[in-house]
């Protein structure tokens, strides 16, 4: 479900930035008054809790496939949406510095899409609400698969809307809809019974854990004016970022070729599986992130272009050549200031 | 479990490299987090069939990696990761995008291959980026700058926690893994009811680690504010390193060098 | 000097799942004392170390801490008076370099600039530590770890220094010179360990735990010639009191 640089236009990216980074200073602002000071490292914790967590697997019954935690609705089940959020942000960073999971500039989609969701949406509105005081046994199961499933209904609508409003990957809105949500309709139960199943561990061995979170009231009306303010603010970002992307005529023309370029799709045929099979042999930690990655490989398929792009076949071979002399002259710059590293560390002359 | 110590080992290895003592590794970070970010706009800004544009900028990874001294075939390594995963996007480009866009002498290529090449590029340029900002600056410095930039301290200091206890966890968790699989015979006794309860032991003992950071933290006198000393200043260096690599990068896109650079070529040997 | 006179009365501690941890706990050590707290696992160590600096609440009973009672106002004082070393140096070293965590405490008693600068670099030095200081606490050995978690503590010029195992984990010749650091320390010493040896070594006084209530109080040397009341508390008297294994002469 991680979004890529790759797939983003800066508009795009930039009002999500500005929506999760919004999202973190409310959220510390927040925390910082409740004066919970226990909750400093209790965060920070939890946060390399989950890292570890998604580093372990479990097989999935009778699919051959193995699966990890989100953990976004379990940290703020335990932590409450505000500490919650920020956690969920610290790990995202961390996983896109050290492991280039989506990347710096998706940060601010990825951040927001599985961190806001489970925390200010499904936590909130739903988990709350459908839980009442009391709960039994049976009602708080079905009631955590539930929002599990529902968070992973939100992001992954979130990532087809911002990869199509991106228009790097041109899928039509509502066949990429097609391919994402059913998938994490099944990641998402998996999600919610391993989530419910954790949560009746801790209620078990220490019930007072889960009272703090609960005990705090989360008022509505603030919701909503949260809710609200965000609106506001992404679309004013929004607004500026494009017309400040329109105003470069590279990206006018871009476009214009994806408003008037149709579009198919590419059925997820063999090809897809294989590469899906062969990304999860080739990558280092192949198990890290399974059900992730074989749903955040979107293919892009754009079709028909138009002719107004300034590509001409003239300079096309100008193009190339500069090219190999540029990455030539590179390589080369990089060699030559090593070697003079290497010298000044060994005083070689 | 061998991939969770790899994993480990990898992320120390990254970790690592942040103690060189290059004057690149010297340089205030917020300075390098600034053109980091300079950077990834320029890059994804090009339009689809960008190519050949996207080029130059290879020559902000291979400068850096050059001046601090940086392990480049890990990295690249590293960077290649990400690759599959950046042709697994690209690849339906071709087959759906077969207009003809370039000639090549006898060579005719469409469209879709060469967006499927951009997209790859521009991985490979962003990633890079990014882990060269960790081998050359460290996880906690870049914290700091982020937070001189004006991010929240509580955010701040959630970063530092993470950070510092990634590893002490990681390996927990990675040992309560091993004791699982060396006591399950093939897929038994890996399932999620095993899970659940490994998961939540581990919670458990979190928390109460949480519990006893806090205690020390009251024992040497924690009153809710968390001191963090500043020792980088935002010199002339800095203002020079900032400046330049910002022009570059905006003399980059807007002119495309290697283009230029290829007709100068090309014109000398017609 | 009253000052750093550590006086314990009638202690009682309930954890709250119903564990209690220490039934009746009464003792009074003096300043410059140096005591060991020993008893099997469980026995209700740790729960008392944690009463000494006001992290647990008493469920009932009294602490004394220099000249003043431990309640909540006198809190941010005691946590001056009494340095506290934990069990495990990782809960201890929480920030990102040695330097910032060393300086984690003077920090919060208001120092800055150069005295602060001076005091992390002494207290490094005084556990031999001083070539570690930019280094990040996990890249730290388990010997490095615990002499850094002591120097956290002794940046803060404690009167009154209480360790939770230090020699826990620790290679003989780190855990010869963790002795020395302790020797030179000139204030109250109170410490909880298994290293009975060390306790011999470095600890006139020793008090014994039994299920929560203290079992014996007094001259080490005496409580370890008691070989009945050592095992009855399931402990063991220290090799160098001990017979040689090889010629069967003593030490
Ligand atoms: N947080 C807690 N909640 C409930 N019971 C606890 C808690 N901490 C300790 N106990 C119980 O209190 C008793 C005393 O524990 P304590 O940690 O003080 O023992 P100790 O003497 O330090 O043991 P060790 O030598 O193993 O460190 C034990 O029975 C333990 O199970
Ligand atoms: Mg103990």
């Amino acid at each position: 479900m991680h979004m890529a640089d790759a797939l983003l236009s800066p508009a795009v990216g930039g009002t999500m930035w500005a929506a999760s980074a919004g999202t973190i200073a409310y959220c510390s602002a927040k925390v910082k008054r409740d004066l919970d000071d226990r909750k400093v490292p209790l965060m920070g914790v939890l946060g390399a809790f989950l890292f570890a967590a998604q580093m372990i697997n479990f097989s999935i019954p009778g699919t051959g496939s193995s699966g990890h935690l989100g953990g976004g609705l379990l940290l703020a089940i335990l932590l409450g949406p505000h500490a919650a959020f920020l956690t969920i942000a610290s790990v995202l960073l961390v996983q896109a510095l050290f492991f280039a999971d989506g990347g710096l500039l998706a940060l601010g989609c990825n951040i927001f899409n599985m961190g806001f969701f489970p925390a200010f949406v499904v936590y909130p509105l739903v988990y709350r609400n459908l839980m009442g005081t009391r709960p039994s046994r049976s009602r708080e199961t079905w009631v955590t698969v539930f929002c599990a499933m529902i968070g992973l209904q939100l992001g992954p609508l979130a990532v087809v809307l911002e990869t199509v409003a991106s228009g790097i990957a041109e899928l039509p809105f509502e066949t990429f809809l097609l391919l994402m949500l059913p998938i994490h309709l099944a990641i998402g139960l998996v999600e919610g019974v391993v989530t419910s199943a954790i949560v009746s561990f801790v209620r078990k061995a220490r019930p007072e854990l889960l009272e703090p979170a609960a005990a705090a009231s989360f008022a509505t009306w603030s919701l909503r004016r949260v809710l609200v303010g965000f609106l506001l603010l992404a679309v004013a970002t929004g607004g500026v970022v494009s017309a400040f992307a329109s105003k470069d005529p590279d990206g006018l023309e871009w476009a214009i070729a994806r408003i008037t370029g149709g579009s198919e799709l590419q059925p997820r045929g063999p090809l897809h599986q294989t590469l899906a099979r062969l990304q999860g042999k080739v990558v280092l930690f192949p198990d890290y992130d399974f059900p992730k990655s074989a749903s955040k490989t979107e293919p892009a398929a754009p079709a028909k272009v138009e002719h107004s792009l300034p590509v001409h076949s003239g300079t096309s071979l100008a193009g190339m050549v500069g090219s190999l002399v540029v990455l030539l002259l590179v390589v080369l710059s990089g060699l030559i200031l090593k070697k003079r590293n290497l010298r000044k560390v060994y005083g070689i002359h | 479990m061998a991939s969770i110590d790899a994993a480990l080992l990898d992320f120390q290895r990254l970790d690592r490299l942040a103690a060189g003592s290059s004057a690149l590794h010297r340089l205030d970070p917020r300075a390098k987090v600034l053109v980091v970010l300079v950077f990834l706009v320029s890059v994804i800004s090009f339009g689809r069939y960008q190519l050949s544009a996207l080029l130059p900028f290879f020559v902000f990874p291979a400068v850096l990696i050059g001046c601090a001294d940086l392990p480049a075939g890990y990295l690249a390594r590293k960077v290649a990761l990400v690759c599959p995963f950046a042709l697994v996007v690209g690849i339906f480009n071709p087959l759906v995008d077969t207009e003809i866009m370039v000639h090549l002498g006898p060579v005719a290529i469409s469209g879709g291959w060469l967006s499927c090449a951009s997209i790859l590029v521009r991985a490979l340029l962003t990633v890079s980026a990014a882990l060269i900002l960790v081998a050359t600056t460290g996880f906690p410095a870049i914290c700091r700058a982020l937070e001189q930039l004006g991010m929240p301290k509580v955010f701040a200091v959630q970063l530092l926690f993470l950070y510092r206890y990634l590893f002490v966890l990681a390996e927990e968790g990675g040992r309560a893994a091993r004791a699982r699989e060396l006591r399950s015979f093939g897929n038994k006794g890996q399932g999620m009811a095993s899970y659940s309860s490994l998961i939540g032991s581990l919670l458990l003992k979190t928390w109460q680690r949480a519990e006893r950071i806090h205690m020390a933290m009251l024992a040497r006198g924690f009153t809710g504010a968390f001191q963090v000393r500043q020792h980088y200043r935002f010199g002339r260096p800095e203002f020079l390193y900032l400046c330049s690599w910002s022009a570059l990068f905006v003399l980059l896109r807007l002119f495309n060098p290697a283009e230029l650079f290829g007709a100068f070529l090309t014109g000398l040997f017609s | 000097m009253s000052h750093h006179i550590v006086a314990v009365k009638n202690l009682r501690h309930v954890y709250p799942d119903g564990t209690t941890a220490l039934r009746d706990v009464s003792f009074r050590i003096h300043h410059g004392e140096s005591v060991a707290i020993i008893g099997a696992n469980g026995a209700g160590k740790s729960t008392l170390l944690l009463h000494l600096n006001g992290y647990l609440v008493p469920t009932s009973g009294e602490i004394q801490i220099g000249d003043f009672p431990l309640t909540k106002g006198t809190l941010p004082q005691i946590r001056r008076t009494v340095g506290m070393v934990f069990q495990e140096p990782d809960d201890q070293l929480f920030m990102p370099t040695v330097y910032d965590d060393v300086a984690f405490g003077p920090l919060n008693l208001g120092l800055t600039g150069d005295d602060l600068d001076r005091c992390v670099i002494e207290a490094l030095e005084r556990v031999g530590a001083r070539h570690l200081v930019e280094k990040a606490p996990y890249h730290l050995s388990g010997g490095e770890k615990r002499r850094v978690a002591i120097a956290t503590v002794l940046s803060m010029s404690p009167d009154i220094l209480v360790l939770d195992e230090p020699t826990n984990g620790l290679d003989p010749y780190s855990r010869r010179q963790l002795i020395a650091l302790l020797k030179e320390f000139r204030h109250t010493r109170i410490f909880t360990s298994h290293d009975l040896d060390m306790v011999l070594d470095l600890c006139e006084r020793t008090i014994v735990l039994k299920d929560g209530e203290v079992r014996a109080d007094g001259p080490t040397l005496e409580i370890f010639q008691d070989e009945e009341l050592l095992e009855e508390c399931r402990l063991e008297k220290p090799l160098s009191l001990q017979g040689c294994p090889v010629c069967g002469g003593r030490r």
